[in-house]
């Protein structure tokens, strides 16, 4: 029998959170937004906890109604939530890491003078987040889609009195409106053919449509413009370009949201419509391609950059390109798998680089960092880990997962592991050289008197060296190491795969679950290679021989240059997009039809008005005698009207 | 069918006419009030060619006699001179004579083709003083005493207005200084 | 036996006179004679109709008429000497200051 899990105290409590940090923040003391702003969380999460536990007692999927919303016609969507193994994961992860680093932030954020504003912000994203996770309908689920793109704006351009910030807010703000379309026209497509949004109706009727291999179809159609709004929620090729510039937000900040949770909403969504997309074969290999892509593009980018924070968001990208790979080959367990791992390995290098940062007073630039493992061990050994997992060497959580997906997509192409396993070289490269370049070597570092740049952390007076970070922030980046190292296992013999079985069925009948076992260990072992390649690499280029990176960028001249500024895709679309849009708004929109149109008609209307008068004025004339005049022309033409009604009988 | 009466019609007529386009034409207001004068005399017996006695004797009396006297006792009390000539108003010029000018044309056309062979009588309606004195006091008697009323606020209306201002520089009339 | 119009025709052009007369004269007394000549005018319009159709009440009208008619006379004539005082001149084109 079913019992009332009351899953909707998970969003709400940390929506009563924000709004008591929102309105009473202001005036309340450090510790008590603190308090507020840690308990609601925490709290969700305990729920979430408390489902979990219950998880086994309750029929699945589980749905627990809430009130109405839209009543039209034989078209319903109410507010509703939806539970299964899929939606179970992603609540762990998003209130469990998301618990950890509202806690990390209690540290990093303490001397910010808008500390509430952060964690009303936080939590307020928190609620979103877990509408988006929990909802039952795509209706919902685009609230919350929607809300954590809000949130995402408001917390990027926190620090809104920098230029720079607030034009990445905005920026990010825009280019996810732009997959939102994507995703507003494919739920209107399955409104039309589907009358309906709710997961469970929409996938009842998908379940009988056969599948679509001579090219296109509606299938196909409502694939690809979902999969347009995830590239722009999830950061993938063309959409990508907000999230470097996002990191101009607080690292907790990038940690949450670009890393662990809402960068991994498309991802979600792509899993969810799992029926839909193995319906269109040409839609998932859209998926499939643009994640190879992404995957491989980014990482190329990541090589070059030289601020902490735009290394990890690059690599955020990369990552998120995998997932989708694994989603277009039909592994969507994997990619969930995947997301998992990789918010705790990921979250963890966000958490720890705000940490580094914390400790060097604010400054981001690798290059002035180096040799700080003596003076932050633990945030060396956490971030070691992470490091290490996100290179995929076993037998911590990024090998499985990754692992994972390039079986599978060697399963459906050879070429998809080919690039995969590319892009894991690099990836490892790029990792291990942040490693080096932060932590070992000289420091060639300021002595910390001076503020920090920009307005992280707190400034050091006199410090004059770097110093670890408080418990607070450490013990976060502790557990979340612990995750990273043990988190992988769940996925010993497919055990992720079968607990996710109820949602994904058995996987895409492409797949051949127990492989060839031999192929299987001999691509494991050449992956363990390549990221200990790129370890190797990373070590002679930046540890044993540092003067190497800079006499091969100089070989390479413009060719690292395009690669050092992104391949100048931002000045790219600045050009095509913004540009001509800009100026054709200004040109025909505000000088012709606001100028012109509407001013001009309200302007002329008023000169006519007075132009009239003016000559009307006239009449009064002081004279007697022109008055007679009008007043004699005037009654003869009454006269002469009535002689004709008179006499035109 | 020309009778005794169409020929005394029409000799007043033209008197009264002639009056009247001597009004216009006459230079000195002086000799537009005599011209008047002579057109309410010749009016006075349009009247009783109607058979209005006593709106005769009472045009006669009234009218001429102590109106336009007044009018005279006015130009002679201005001194009023010779008109001077003066740039008016063109709207009255070119409006208001012509549309004037349209209106009497129609209106006499209209009146001569539709008017048919309905013909007042002479001395029709006899009026005597008796019978309009009857329906003055009985049928009229509101309209009639509200007009005694009219003539006392007319009478201490004049006095007041045309009076010398008893303040130096105050009253009424002020020189209004150009 | 005069055909009614004909008394409306003269009533009419006596009226027109007393237009005209309004329209171009500039001495303010002159005016103010023009419209007593349209008044007498319709005076005799009225008397004919009373004639034509025997109701006397067209002649007390007269009566009624000519009384408005007087105290009018007399107030505006005193206007007319205030003015005097004031503008030192009869011409009605000089006594324009509600110009806008």
């Amino acid at each position: 029998m079913t019992q009332n899990l009351n899953l909707w105290l998970i969003p709400v409590l940390p929506l009563a959170g924000a709004a008591i940090n929102g309105f009473l923040g202001k005036r309340s003391s450090r510790a008590a937004v603190s308090t507020v702003g840690l308990v609601f969380p925490g709290a969700a999460f305990a729920w979430a906890l408390y489902v979990a536990f219950r998880f086994s007692s309750v029929e699945l999927p589980y749905q627990e109604y809430l009130a109405h919303w839209i009543r039209s016609g034989n078209f319903a969507v109410d507010f509703a939530f939806y539970l299964d193994q899929l939606s179970l994961v992603m609540l762990l992860v998003v209130t469990g890491v998301g618990f950890l680093i509202h806690v990390y932030s209690v540290g990093y954020m303490w001397d910010d003078p808008s500390y509430y504003r952060f964690f009303t912000y936080l939590n307020l994203f928190m609620f979103f987040m877990l509408t988006l996770v929990l909802a039952n309908n795509y209706l919902l689920m685009f609230i919350g889609w929607e809300g954590v793109g809000l949130a995402s704006y408001l917390l990027i351009g926190f620090w809104f009195t920098k230029d720079s910030a607030a034009s990445a807010g905005k920026k990010a703000f825009i280019v996810n409106r732009i997959g939102d379309f994507g995703f507003l026209i494919g739920l209107f497509l399955i409104i039309e053919h589907f009358h309906s949004l709710n997961f469970s109706a929409v996938f009842e009727q998908v379940r009988p449509i056969t599948s679509e291999t001579a090219g296109a179809g509606l299938l196909t159609a409502i694939g690809i413009l979902l999969m347009v709004g995830a590239c722009g929620k999830s950061a993938q090729i063309p959409l990508y370009v907000w999230l470097p510039d996002a990191m101009e937000g607080p690292t907790p900040v990038s940690a949450l949201i670009h890393a662990a949770t809402m960068v991994t909403a498309g991802v979600y969504m792509v899993s969810r419509s799992h029926l839909i997309f193995e319906r269109a074969p040409t839609a998932l290999t859209v998926v499939a391609i643009i994640g190879t892509l992404t995957a491989l593009f980014a990482a190329t980018i990541g090589i070059t950059q030289t601020d902490i924070k735009k290394v990890l968001a690059y690599s955020t990208v990369s990552q998120l390109g995998y997932m989708f790979l694994a989603c277009g080959v039909g592994a969507f367990s994997a990619g969930i798998f995947h997301l998992m791992t990789h918010a705790f390995f990921k979250g963890l290098l966000f958490l720890a680089a705000g940490s580094v940062i914390h400790a060097v007073g604010g400054e981001q630039d690798m290059r002035k960092m180096g040799g700080l493992r003596s003076y932050i061990p633990w945030t060396f050994l956490t971030m070691g880990i992470a490091t290490l997992a996100i290179a995929g060497i076993p037998p911590l959580a990024g090998f499985w997962s990754k692992d994972e997906i390039l079986w599978k997509a060697y399963e459906a192409n050879w070429i998809y592991w080919v690039i995969g396993a590319i892009t894991a070289f690099i990836t490892s490269f790029y990792m291990f050289r942040l490693l080096f370049m932060t932590f070992f070597g000289d420091y060639h570092g300021a002595h910390v008197d001076e503020h920090g740049r920009g307005s992280h952390a707190h400034g050091h007076d006199g410090h004059g060296e770097p110093h670890e970070s408080p418990m607070v922030m450490l013990v976060p980046l502790m557990i979340l190491a612990v995750l990273s190292t043990v988190g992988g296992l769940v996925g010993i013999h497919n055990g992720f795969q079968h607990f996710l079985e109820p949602v994904f069925g058995s996987e895409f009948p492409q797949s051949i679950t127990e492989g060839s076992g031999n192929t299987e260990w001999l691509l494991m072992g050449i992956s363990v290679l390549f990221s200990l390649a790129g370890l190797v690499l990373a070590y002679m280029l930046y540890v044993a021989k540092p003067y190497l990176p800079q006499k091969i960028a100089d070989s390479l001249g413009s060719f690292y240059e395009a690669v050092l500024n992104k391949y100048y895709i931002d000045e790219l679309y600045a050009k095509v997009f913004v540009k001509p849009l800009v100026d054709g708004s200004t040109s025909i929109l505000w000088q012709g039809v606001d100028r012109k149109v509407i001013d001009d008609t309200v302007n002329d209307a008023a000169d006519g008005a007075r132009h009239v008068s003016d000559e009307v004025r006239h009449m009064q004339s002081g004279n007697l005698r022109s008055y007679a005049g009008w007043i004699a022309a005037g009654a003869a033409v009454l006269i002469a009207y009535m002689i004709w009604l008179g006499v035109a009988r | 069918m020309l009778s005794i009466h169409l020929i005394l019609f029409l000799a007043f007529g033209a008197v009264a006419v002639a009056g009247a386009v001597n009004l216009l034409v006459q230079r000195h207001p002086i000799n537009s009030a005599l011209s008047l004068i002579a057109v309410m005399a010749a009016l006075a017996g349009e009247y009783l060619l109607l058979g209005a006695e006593f709106v005769a004797a009472i045009q006669v009396i009234v009218y001429a006699g102590a109106i336009m006297v007044l009018f005279v006792f006015v130009i002679m009390l201005l001194n009023a001179g010779v008109e001077e000539e003066t740039k008016g108003s063109r709207v009255a010029i070119l409006f208001g004579i012509p549309g004037m000018l349209l209106g009497s044309l129609l209106l006499a056309w209209v009146l001569l083709r539709h008017s048919g062979t309905t013909a007042v009588a002479i001395g029709a309606l006899p009026g005597a003083p008796a019978t309009i004195g009857e329906l003055l006091f009985h049928e009229f008697l509101l309209p009639f005493e509200i007009t005694s009323i009219l003539i006392l606020i007319a009478i201490m209306g004049a006095v007041v207005l045309a009076s010398k201002p008893t303040v130096p520089g105050g009253g009424p009339a002020q020189k209004v200084k150009d | 036996m005069v055909p009614l119009s004909y008394y409306l025709v003269l009533s009419g052009i006596l009226f027109a006179c007393g237009v005209t007369g309004f329209l171009i004269k500039r001495n303010i007394i002159t005016i103010f004679m023009s419209i007593e000549l349209m008044l007498n005018g319709v005076n005799l319009s009225f008397v004919a109709f009373a004639a034509h159709w025997h109701v006397l009440a067209g002649q007390v009208f007269v009566f009624f008429v000519m009384v408005v008619a007087a105290a009018e006379a007399a107030v505006g004539l005193a206007i007319i000497i205030a003015v005097y005082r004031t503008r030192e001149t009869l011409n009605v084109d000089q006594v324009n200051l509600l110009k806008l």
